[in-house]
């Protein structure tokens, strides 16, 4: 219906390849806001992982590129075709819900095949691709069964197979793995790696699980009330967060936030805090040089050291009050200047409750924030 | 459940008591005492009042049906004579085959057969007509929600609270302009029109709890609105349908104020005629024979009560089911 | 979060009014039914309760006439109260009956599917099957009265259908046997809805089970209580049937009900103005009842 016009969209403002393409992208239900002004460039066999807390718009970005909702302004090109006004089928894509979303009433065969018949796809064809299908995911044996005969793997495997048989260049993967156990989940995520590096094909894929999104992506794009927050790969959105928002939402055991402020003394840049002074002359500032203001330390419980000597660039001593056993590591709960800070340790080092224990880090592993703005210094 | 049980020592006596044998075997420094799983009694208090009040009930609840079947099998002799709960002293099925052949409504005496068949000719299009348009429409407003759609849904659900009286004579007219008043394709009409907002309500809840998911993949998949009507949706909402239904043969077949407004005598539908039957003023009053009619009349509805069990009360439910 | 404010000059999407073109044709006949039966037909009747029509529909203006000679006419003031009187014990009779049989059905019996069966079934016959039903047994030559009389207590008398005074309460008979069981199924529903740990806590508390029915139980089952009454009141005022087949409105006028007086009017008695002031006034009644709910649930649903 009315292809026409969908089609004499200006194709020219591509400059680089990207396979999708997210451009001033707005999204308002009424007078509410979900998306805006949302710009996202994905390259060609590239996984990128939307990463965010649940109502942070991620889904809703994801189904924004599928044409499942229709956006209120802006572009989007999927392999330099403006899409923005085409339906779901025609945007060369395939998808994958938290839900399976099988068809209930159809076998295996069926879901995988209804897509095909809908396009008008030879049988000889719909069987050639399922048969791959199958063998990719290994799923021959169940063909002939309907969905509610088979596992919860089983089932997120098939609705993975209803995506390959469209033989598209984007996969949209929306929680993928959210509804299986632990272990599943663990079983499940290496064979999309193993997926992704076999057919190449670009990747978009929303989870709320960092572990998912750490393990998986090329770059993740971390998201909070509908705007992203930072687009990196993930070692650099793990070490280098670029607010206080990111850094809290990676990592498990959290961050150690110190609340404080930056002080020069003679000339050299400090942290300070009651009970704490820690110098700042290795940290690597992202603009520039530091200035003196209120200001939040953040440091990984894992790059704090436990029984640190005064070799360390900074260290303290405080009461052991918790220790979390985690199986290999244990986490210690410890109290810098009347700020509770937490120590990550392999667990036969784990000291007693009640012991006083002097911990150590060296600032280069550090991210400062500006109290009040939140942004990395 | 009940803390008088295991208050009370003489019952724990004796429970204690009846495991004797069980005690030999208890390891010594365990303490005597209740042990295992507690006694009841089958006839305690709650279970007396319980079970009392709910027969009392029943049985309050079931002799309306004793008594119209007993009298349908009597003699009118032997209801002259009394007692309308005794048992028939002498079975007969004669009121039965008059009451179906040749009871008499003012003129004809043709008994309920005609009124039978009318039923049956306005009910099975009726339903199919109001179950069809309603599924479509219920569909059509849960996942294909398009502007005015949900306005034009409050207007239908409203609607379904106007008592009947009032949008009665308008559309006596409209089926009159259509040339079709009186007839059975206009009653057609007027049971879809009055079905439609309970229906509709019933299907738009029904696919809005089918995960949206679902939905998401068959149009990524490339089925458009009737393709994913016919293929994904119904296949997979059989039970509602069955449930709609129950709900619409039920309502349409005990229905009497839009028989007697849209039909003509010839066309009553059952309902209309039974009535007709029974309180004409002319001749001998033949209990007998009304209780009969009015035994064949209930059968219909009664059968599909009792063969659909939890469905029709899920039907029932669904006029409680909020929005 | 930043919310760019609607830019108006921007053309709109070509496709916007063809959007979703199928759903649109596709409910067609909801849009027709919702607009003209519905909206239209209301509007209609009411615009013409204020003509003089008699046979015919006329755009004879006469004000408010028909509303003062339906007050006058000693027939509906008979309805009128019959409605009430009927209304309000239904209400309480079959509320009360209803909740005290879904309590009992409640407490994990046997037979609960049998009981239900038994309790429910009247409720899928048809109106006139109930009032005939009724009619035969509370006849007073061979019914309950009979019955009691051959008993031994000769002067017993209860003939509510041959008695105008109190020819409603035959007919709340009738109508308490078919619709209590509807009651007690939305009751049961709404019980069942309840937390199980609610009872949990309750059990542990040491809080005796009439309390937690009182004081917790059925507060938290306000949704279902009103549910029942907007369900239950608008089927006491569309009462009908029932009259029809079980008295005919008589002895006399003593059981006449609004709906009827509109069907009598509009159809036999052909003063087709007096019928749609009288559905007005019905159009009125239930809005009394509708309207307040509505705005409730529908109010509170906006703000969530």
């Amino acid at each position: 219906m009315l292809m026409t016009q969908t089609r004499s969209a200006p194709v020219a403002a591509i400059t680089e390849p990207s396979s999708v393409s997210v451009r001033d992208l707005r999204l308002s239900f009424g007078s509410v806001s979900v998306l805006s002004d949302l710009n996202l460039e994905i390259r060609e066999g590239e996984f990128l992982v939307l990463l965010g807390p649940s109502g942070c718009g991620k889904s809703t970005l994801l189904n924004c590129i599928a044409g499942l909702l229709d956006i209120s302004d802006g572009q989007i090109f999927i392999k330099g075709k403006n899409v923005t006004w085409e339906e779901p089928k025609d945007r060369g894509i395939g998808m994958v819900f938290q839900s399976y979303a099988l068809y209930p009433q159809m076998t295996v065969k069926g879901n995988l095949s209804f897509g095909l018949k809908n396009a008008g796809l030879p049988r000889d064809e719909i069987e050639r691709r399922i048969a791959q299908a199958a063998e990719i995911l290994q799923i021959g044996p169940l063909l002939e069964r309907r969905p509610a005969q088979l596992s919860g793997g089983q089932r997120q495997r098939v609705a993975i197979g209803r995506a390959l048989v469209r033989d598209v260049d984007v996969f949209l993967f929306d929680e993928p793995l959210s509804n299986l156990d632990a272990k599943l989940r663990s079983e499940l995520r290496v064979e999309i790696k193993r997926l992704h590096q076999r057919l190449a094909n670009t990747m978009i894929y929303v989870t709320h699980d960092q572990i998912e999104a750490l393990t998986l992506a090329d770059r993740i794009a971390v998201m909070k009330n509908g705007v992203i927050q930072q687009l990196d790969a993930p070692q650099v959105i793990y070490n280098r967060p670029v607010n206080r928002y990111v850094a809290g939402f990676l990592g498990s055991p959290g961050m150690n936030f110190t609340d404080g402020e930056i002080a020069l003394r003679d000339g050299a840049a400090f942290f300070t805090a009651p009970g704490m002074a820690v110098p700042l002359h290795k940290y690597r500032a992202s603009k520039g040089t530091l200035q003196p203001g209120p200001a939040v330390f953040g440091m990984r419980p894992e790059h704090v050291a436990l029984n640190a000597g005064a070799d360390w660039p900074f260290s303290a001593q405080g009461p052991c009050e918790i220790v979390e056993p985690m199986g290999s590591d244990s986490l210690i709960w410890t109290q810098i200047g009347g700020q509770s800070f937490s120590v990550r340790v392999t667990s036969e080092r784990a000291p007693q409750l009640g012991d006083i224990v002097s911990v150590g880090f060296d600032p280069i592993n550090a991210s400062i924030f500006d109290a009040a703005s939140g942004e990395r210094l | 459940m009940n803390p008088q049980i295991s208050s009370n020592p003489a019952t724990l006596a004796t429970t204690v008591a009846g495991m004797d044998a069980v005690a030999d075997r208890v390891r010594p420094g365990v303490e005597a005492g209740p042990r295992g799983s507690r006694r009841r009694s089958a006839l305690s208090t709650r279970n007396v009042v319980i079970y009392g009040v709910l027969s009392v009930v029943a049985i309050y609840y079931l002799i309306p049906l004793y008594v119209m079947v007993v009298t349908s099998l009597k003699g009118m002799p032997e209801i002259r004579l009394g007692n309308i709960f005794a048992p028939p002293m002498e079975i007969t099925f004669e009121p039965w085959a008059k009451a179906w052949a040749s009871a008499c409504t003012g003129l004809n005496c043709d008994g309920l057969s005609r009124g039978f068949w009318n039923s049956v000719r306005i009910t099975v299009p009726s339903t199919i007509l109001s179950i069809l348009i309603a599924s479509i429409n219920g569909y059509a407003l849960a996942n294909w929600r398009f502007k005015g759609g949900e306005l034009f849904f409050t207007i239908l659900i409203v609607g379904a609270f106007i008592p009947y009286q009032v949008m009665i004579y308008p559309i006596v007219i409209i089926l009159r302009e259509m040339g079709i008043y009186g007839t059975l394709t206009g009653l057609t009409i007027v049971h879809t029109i009055f079905g439609m907002p309970i229906l509709t309500l019933l299907f738009r809840n029904y696919f809005a709890s089918v995960p949206e998911e679902l939905f998401k993949a068959a149009r990524v998949d490339g089925a458009g609105f009737w393709g994913i009507y016919w293929k994904i949706m119904l296949p997979m909402s059989l039970p509602i349908f069955v449930v709609a239904l129950i709900l619409q043969v039920t309502g349409i077949w005990n229905d009497f104020l839009f028989g007697v407004v849209y039909t003509r005598p010839d066309t009553y539908p059952m309902t209309v005629q039974l009535n007709n039957i029974v309180n004409s003023v002319q001749g001998v009053k033949e209990y007998n024979v009304n209780m009969a009619a009015t035994i064949l009349t209930g059968l219909v509805p009664l059968v599909i009560y009792f063969v659909s069990g939890k469905l029709f009360v899920r039907g029932i439910a669904a006029g409680a089911v909020k929005g | 979060m930043t919310s760019t404010t609607l830019s108006t000059t921007r053309p709109k999407r070509p496709s916007q009014l063809f959007r979703n073109l199928s759903a649109k044709l596709a409910s067609i006949p909801m849009i027709l039914t919702a607009l003209v039966i519905f909206l239209g037909g209301t509007v209609w009747t009411v615009v013409y309760s204020f003509t003089s029509s008699r046979l015919l529909p006329r755009l004879r203006w006469a004000g408010l006439e028909q509303y003062e000679r339906l007050w006058a006419t000693p027939r509906w003031l008979v309805s009128i109260e019959n409605l009430l009187v009927y209304g309000v014990l239904s209400l309480i009779f079959s509320f009360v009956i209803g909740f005290v049989l879904a309590a009992l059905m409640d407490q994990k019996i046997r037979f609960e599917s049998a009981f239900r069966t038994i309790f429910l079934y009247p409720f899928a016959l048809s109106f006139v099957v109930t009032g005939l039903v009724w009619q035969w047994l509370l006849n007073p030559e061979f019914g309950v009265q009979n019955i009691v009389r051959e008993m031994g207590w000769t002067s017993f008398t209860f003939d509510p259908l041959y008695d105008q005074s109190i020819v409603i309460y035959g007919i709340l008979i009738a109508s308490l046997w078919q619709g209590t069981g509807l009651v007690m199924c939305l009751m049961l529903a709404g019980l069942r809805g309840i937390d199980e740990d609610i009872w949990k806590a309750a059990r542990v508390d040491g809080i005796p089970m009439w309390k937690t029915y009182l004081f917790i139980v059925i507060p938290m089952m306000r949704p279902v209580f009103i549910t029942t009454l907007v369900i239950v009141a608008s089927g006491i005022v569309r009462v009908y049937d029932l009259v029809v087949a079980q008295t005919s409105g008589g002895p006399g006028t003593a059981s006449e009900v609004p709906a009827k007086y509109v069907y009598d009017y509009m159809f036999q008695a052909q003063n087709l103005g007096q019928g749609f002031a009288a559905s007005t006034v019905m159009l009125l009644t239930v809005a009394i009842v509708v309207v307040p709910w509505a705005y409730l649930e529908f109010g509170r649903r906006k703000r969530v």
